[in-house]
């Protein structure tokens, strides 16, 4: 097909069709990076994972970068996980010979201009019988030394809000705030009421007393920030940037599967309406005209109710329907005309196949309409998808931009205030429907010349 | 109204390769899509014996039913009624695979080059199909074939056309191509739809040349549609004039253009342009009126309406019969009724 080659090189003068092929292309790109990087097995029990695999992120926090925009910073999250070697640690046994003192420091810088959200530590100790002793000093940078907790600590975490005993404590030594307040509060606000934190080292000190020589403590501490990561967080601490990466693959694999499947299918049953006429016309005509009236959204709305809600018996459906769709007539029109063409009559004459007439002669002329139409498709099946996902018939299984929009509006977020969590899928959504757009119409104005303007 | 062999001078041979008798094709007229409330009488009676080796020209007006004739040659159309008899078989009764095998055996060269060739293949991709069609599967045999048609056609050198697209092509060499497609298989009949009224006039005598070496090398028989009378000569050795769906005047050429018999053969041969500076101011004579209905044709001769030698009660009651007024010179007008 050199003329179709020719065509497409003739993109290149096009700046629309060149920003549209990039777009593409990034997304494509985008795409296998990220079936690559988060395999889908994995993806899907991150998505699923809960508490247990997220416990270590902020609750519905935006993305770090929000902070440039930003006159007050928020605090990042911290993670500071004495497993990896972020705590300073000594031992020395103790002099009996049993059991030994262990000592982690964390120290870190905060600079923020915002309070954290929520301070945790979480203990990994080791141990046959007795569980170690550890107590807890907090230290912040104009040297005050602020206890947090004396206890014996099995596998767990320590929730510096939720603790009574500190609370009492902070409410003498600071005042009455929360705990992820008070600890960072500069004491000069604080007798104010209008608490500011204190920039500088913090340091924490967990002194653990173990009872025999094998045991062991790990600890981590997490302080929770304000923003979190290149996507942020929804309400079940999920990090968004897993569902915003796999919704690429997942749009562009619908987009193309549907409007492939539907332009072919619907080109090739109008082709052979129109050539064999008659009987065979007729009855295409007439289930085209029978479910052009049939509503597409409310049936898949039905099959997602009702029979399932996989991403890939949508997909099925939406082909089924959109089979014998208003393009149907389209190409009709088209083919009849190409029908009465010569070459048609000469290739009956030499002895031509019905089959070989349709597929060799009938639908290669079709083809400079049908790719861009092709195109133009994808992005309006891929706000299907969507729209069906804030229906709340999206795939069950699979994380998608059209749930990303869903969890938002059924968590409040606009309400809330938490924009982000509704334009990063919307604004993902919005450039691939705009890759497809501006290729498509110049597709069709290249392959179409008389559509050009004059 | 029994046929002997020509008396043409050239050396055509006696056996007949293709015999049509009395065809009529018809098309229906649908009322609301159901039920038939008439017919096109597109060819209505239409018999002629084609010997091997033989062209013969069928001349008429637009919509006289030529094209019709042709097509169901072809076998693109059924015919209503009569036999079209190809080498001693009657290609309506053809199975599936008899047409196939017919349809190697015919050639077709139409009218619109730009249109006969696929606009989306290259020359040699055209050119490949029928071989393909015929189920010649060796790929390097069909180039060998291709190469050879297309050295047949003058289109050399080859290897500079194989992979040109039919826009490329200047019109000549387009219809080049059409007929190259068109002997491809080595057909035995070509059918000839005025292949050159579309091209240039310069090209026109080339391209009717070549069709005539190509008769000749290839012993084939050619029937040649036109309108247009000037190019006949170049060609033909026998001439039809089609009205209304019939033959209307048969004969060879030199006799039907000296000595035209029927009063549409003379109105038709009138209205030929000769290259002559004074015919800018003369005007020619052109048969009143319209071609007639196909669907309710005239009576008695269907020339009746428009002729201007017309006798009254005889012409639009009774259908004339063929009068040889001279050998092999055919017409059917009550005029000759000796």
């Amino acid at each position: 097909m050199g003329l179709l080659r020719d065509t497409l090189r003739e993109l290149r003068y096009y700046p629309s069709a060149i920003v549209g092929l990039v777009i593409i292309s990034l997304l494509v790109l985008f795409s296998i990076y990220t079936v690559i990087a988060i395999p889908y097995e994995e993806a899907i029990t991150l998505w699923r994972g809960g508490e247990t695999v997220w416990y270590r992120l902020p609750r519905t926090v935006p993305p770090a970068w929000t902070n440039l925009f930003r006159s007050k910073k928020l605090p990042e999250s911290l993670i500071l996980d004495s497993r990896e070697g972020a705590a300073e640690r000594t031992e020395e046994s103790l002099s009996k010979g049993e059991g030994k003192q262990i000592r982690l420091v964390y120290t870190f810088n905060f600079s923020y201009d915002e309070f954290p959200e929520d301070l945790s530590l979480y203990f990994y100790p080791t141990y046959t019988e007795k569980p170690p002793f550890v107590s807890v000093l907090w230290v912040t940078p104009d040297g005050r030394e602020i206890r947090i907790t004396d206890q014996a600590v099995k596998r767990g975490a320590f929730r510096f809000i939720q603790d009574k005993k500190l609370q009492r404590r902070l409410r003498r030594k600071v005042g009455d705030f929360p705990a992820n307040v008070a600890l960072f509060a500069d004491p000069a606000s604080t007798e104010a009421d209008e608490p500011v934190p204190l920039k500088g080292t913090y340091r924490l000190e967990v002194l653990a007393t173990t009872f025999d020589q094998e045991s062991n403590l790990e600890a981590e501490l997490i302080v929770y920030g304000k923003v979190y990561g290149i996507a942020g967080t929804d309400h079940l601490r999920r990090d968004l940037k897993v569902a915003l990466m796999w919704g690429a693959p997942v749009a562009l694999a619908f987009g193309l599967l549907a409007a492939v499947g539907t332009t072919v299918t619907t080109m090739i049953i109008a082709a052979i309406g129109v050539w064999f006429s008659g009987i065979v016309d007729g009855i295409i005509q007439r289930i085209t005209e029978v479910n052009l009236m049939l509503p597409l959204l409310p049936i898949l709305i039905m099959i997602g109710t009702f029979y399932s809600r996989s991403i890939w018996v949508i997909l099925g459906a939406t082909i089924l329907f959109s089979i014998f769709g208003a393009s149907i007539k389209t190409y009709r029109a088209i083919f009849l005309q190409i029908r009465e063409s010569p070459y048609i009559e000469a290739a009956r004459a030499y002895g031509a196949s019905d089959f070989r007439i349709i597929f060799r002669y009938l639908i290669p002329r079709i083809l400079p309409i049908l790719i861009p139409n092709l195109v133009t498709l994808i992005p309006s099946f891929v706000f299907l998808e969507a729209s069906l996902a804030v229906l709340g018939l999206g795939d069950p299984i699979l994380p998608t931009w059209g749930k990303l929009i869903q969890d938002s509006l059924s968590n409040g977020a606009l309400y809330k205030g938490l924009y982000y969590w509704v334009l990063e899928p919307s604004a993902l959504l919005m450039i691939t429907g705009l890759g497809f757009a501006m290729l498509g119409f110049t597709l069709d104005r290249v392959f179409n010349p008389r559509l050009r303007e004059i | 109204m029994t046929l002997t062999a020509p008396v043409d001078t050239k050396a055509t041979s006696t056996t007949v390769l293709l015999s049509v008798r009395n065809l009529r094709v018809w098309f229906e007229l649908r009322k609301f899509g159901l039920g038939v409330a008439g017919y096109v009488r597109a060819v209505d009676g239409v018999s002629f014996d084609l010997y091997e080796g033989e062209a013969i020209a069928v001349v008429g007006e637009s919509g006289c039913g030529k094209s019709s004739l042709m097509r169901t040659i072809l076998g693109l159309h059924r015919p209503r009624e009569g036999q079209i008899i190809f080498d001693g078989r009657d290609i309506s009764r053809f199975t599936r695979d008899e047409l196939r095998w017919y349809r190697t055996r015919v050639g077709y060269v139409q009218q619109d080059p730009y249109g006969a060739l696929p606009p989306f293949m290259t020359v040699r991709g055209i050119l490949e199909e029928p071989l393909v069609v015929a189920g010649v599967k060796d790929k390097q045999e069909r180039l060998e074939r291709i190469r050879q048609v297309m050295r047949e056609v003058k289109m050399t050198p080859v290897d500079d056309f194989l992979s040109k697209f039919p826009h490329q092509l200047s019109g000549g060499q387009q219809q080049r191509i059409v007929i190259a497609r068109a002997i491809l298989l080595e057909p035995r009949l070509l059918v000839a739809d005025e292949p050159v009224s579309m091209l240039d006039a310069s090209v026109r005598v080339e391209i009717l040349t070549l069709l005539r070496q190509l008769q000749e090398q290839h012993n084939l028989s050619v029937i040649y549609i036109t309108h247009d009378l000037s190019t006949v000569r170049y060609f033909s050795e026998r001439i039809f004039v089609m009205y209304a769906g019939q033959i209307i005047e048969k004969g060879p050429v030199n006799e039907i253009l000296e000595n035209p018999k029927h009063p549409y053969t003379w109105a038709l041969l009138a209205a030929t342009p000769e290259p002559d500076p004074q015919n800018v101011h003369k005007f020619r004579e052109v048969p009143p009126g319209e071609p007639p209905s196909l669907i309710t044709p005239p009576s008695g001769c269907r020339f009746h309406p428009r002729c201007a030698k017309i006798i009254h009660g005889t012409c639009e009651r009774q259908v004339p019969p063929g009068f040889e007024v001279s050998p092999e010179h055919i017409v059917q007008c009550w005029l000759y009724e000796e």
